[in-house]
């Protein structure tokens, strides 16, 4: 049976990133600024609200503090909603992938562009905080250009989760359950908000496994000038996720419409 | 030469053969029908001869390809015009032409290239910047027909392509379908319009419950399987006659509702029968493709 296959991986993804781009063109502004509304009621909201009765968050002031968490939250909420929503409308609303698949593009094809392109619009996202994080002059080290090296990461990794969710799908109400026990409990644990170190040491355990941790463990000290510890781990954890992610979701999709 | 050739083509889901065991060549040229109610397996054969699925046993070979292993390059030269538009509803129609274009590996040049010619084919050339949603039926059935020939294909499959349209807008996709065959292509049709089989097909299989139950030219399947004349009573106490009378002077009788159909070799006797029955009122006419389909897959209903 094919579907244990490894993931073919060729350029024939390229057409199909390309005609959700000329989608997204049609849409583009009113695209970004939905992009940047939700995580900018945050940095604001919070971090001048809130943190104006926070002292210090760990040397810094709050709002510098939640950049990289906001950067970090909004790349992931931007992959996992582009590779659930947005896929799942193309594959079982609007039957886009079964006139791709009559064509040499095959469903492999279809999802490592699916995932390229959750990814890409991530990379949107994520870049738009990032040059907000900026403008505010809330991180001045040349450092934090890494971070742009990081968001497409943190995008193929929750665009590759997102996709094995998608692949299980039967219709959009089943979103709400990835959303509601691993997207929002992440955002909570992870260190989006607050310092991981405040929360209980079981649910710092948690949070050691989980991807956003490690995304934020990473882009939190460049964007305050630091050179972050065990970057190497970070990067592979992160990597690992994406590579199961992909994998998984290259075989429930197979499973799902191959039969 | 064959485009298309399965051998004892077989494939089950959950314990139930959907295609159990189908053979059969296709040669360049010509409109092969696939007939069958619903349920039959004729869309599944059509996805195991393109190769997105894997078949239980058997082989396909589609372009002189062994499909699946070398589906992704006989695909190249097939076009397909699915059950159910999956047009993008996001784009004008030509950009539906572009991008579809762009997952053959076509380039930009060639493509745009063929777009006018392809809306010219499919009566489109002034809705080339229209959006799909003001499209009618019949105007998205051919811009999917249009689409299915941006590759220049060999072989195109049709799976029901006139299904839910007007008769306008049918008998100009039939006209367009002739034009592709006058141009040398191939066709695979399948659908449960007899009609649109008798007209388009040279040669046709009727299938159902997974398997080809016969096969030929639309006037050999008549001469083989059904009787000449067909009788179609009805009226008060038509059961009545038909159990009397018709039944001696008919080689064969169907019932269905309220109606007899009267199979007969010679229909003579039967008419001259009906002339003193002022109450029944009846309809002599030939037998045809849909009597043949009737007679060999049943008259009850299939989901």
């Amino acid at each position: 049976m094919r579907v244990f296959a490894p993931p073919s991986m060729s350029l024939r993804f390229v057409p199909v990133w390309r005609r959700n781009l000329l989608v997204w063109r049609k849409l583009a502004i009113p695209s970004i600024l939905g992009n940047l509304a939700d995580p900018m009621i945050y940095v604001f909201g919070l971090g001048y609200g809130l943190g104006s009765m926070l002292p210090e968050v760990g040397g810094v002031p709050y709002i510098a503090f939640l950049a990289a968490g906001m950067v970090c939250s909004s790349t992931m909420n931007s992959a996992t909603f582009e590779a659930m929503y947005s896929a799942f409308s193309r594959m079982h609303v609007q039957r886009t992938w079964d006139a791709i698949m009559n064509t040499p593009v095959d469903l492999d094809d279809v999802v490592l562009a699916e995932l390229a392109w959750a990814a890409s619009k991530s990379v949107l996202s994520g870049v738009a905080i990032l040059a907000v994080v900026w403008l505010l002059g809330l991180s001045n080290s040349v450092l934090s250009l890494w971070v742009l090296a990081l968001v497409p990461l943190i995008g193929l990794t929750f665009g590759a989760l997102a996709l094995a969710v998608t692949a299980l799908a039967s219709s959009y109400d089943f979103f709400m359950y990835y959303f509601t026990l691993i997207i929002t409990p992440m955002s909570l644990l992870c260190g989006v908000f607050f310092p991981v170190e405040q929360l209980p040491a079981a649910f710092q355990a948690i949070a050691a496994f989980l991807p956003l941790t490690h995304a934020i463990a990473i882009a939190r000290p460049l964007l305050l000038g630091h050179i972050p510890s065990d970057a190497v781990l970070h990067v592979l954890v992160l990597l690992a996720y994406a590579a199961a992610g992909f994998y998984a979701a290259t075989m429930l999709f197979r499973r799902r419409l191959l039969k | 030469m064959a485009v298309l050739a399965a051998h004892n083509l077989r494939k089950s889901y959950g314990g139930e053969d959907v295609v159990a065991g189908v053979s059969f060549g296709i040669q360049a040229g010509e409109c092969f029908g696939l007939l069958g109610p619903n349920g039959a397996g004729k869309t599944t054969t059509l996805r195991l001869c393109l190769g997105l699925i894997d078949p239980d046993g058997g082989s396909v070979e589609l372009m002189q390809r062994p499909v699946p292993g070398e589906a992704r390059p006989a695909r190249a030269r097939v076009g397909v015009v699915p059950q159910m538009d999956n047009l993008d509803p996001d784009f004008t129609v030509s950009e539906n032409l572009l991008v579809y274009g762009r997952y053959f590996g076509l380039s930009e040049r060639v493509i745009r290239e063929r777009i006018p010619q392809l809306l010219e084919f499919a009566g489109l050339a002034a809705r080339a910047e229209s959006r799909i949603q003001t499209l009618s039926g019949g105007m998205k059935r051919r811009l999917t027909l249009a689409r299915a020939l941006i590759n220049d294909p060999d072989l195109i499959f049709m799976d029901e392509p006139t299904t839910g349209l007007d008769p306008q807008a049918r008998h100009l996709i039939w006209e367009r379908l002739k034009q592709l065959l006058a141009q040398g292509k191939t066709i695979v049709l399948t659908t449960h319009f007899m009609e649109e089989a008798e007209r388009l097909c040279a040669r046709l299989a009727i299938m159902d419950r997974g398997r080809f139950i016969t096969e030929g030219s639309p006037r050999e399947l008549i001469v083989r399987h059904i009787e000449p004349h067909v009788i179609e009573v009805h009226g008060d106490g038509v059961m009545n006659w038909a159990d009397r009378e018709a039944a001696t002077l008919a080689l064969r009788l169907e019932k269905s509702g309220d109606t007899v159909f009267c199979y007969a070799a010679d229909p003579a006797p039967l008419l001259a029968s009906l002339s003193l029955r002022q109450e029944l009122r009846y309809l002599h006419r030939p037998a045809d493709l849909e009597d043949v389909f009737l007679k060999l897959t049943g008259r009850e209903l299939r989901d």
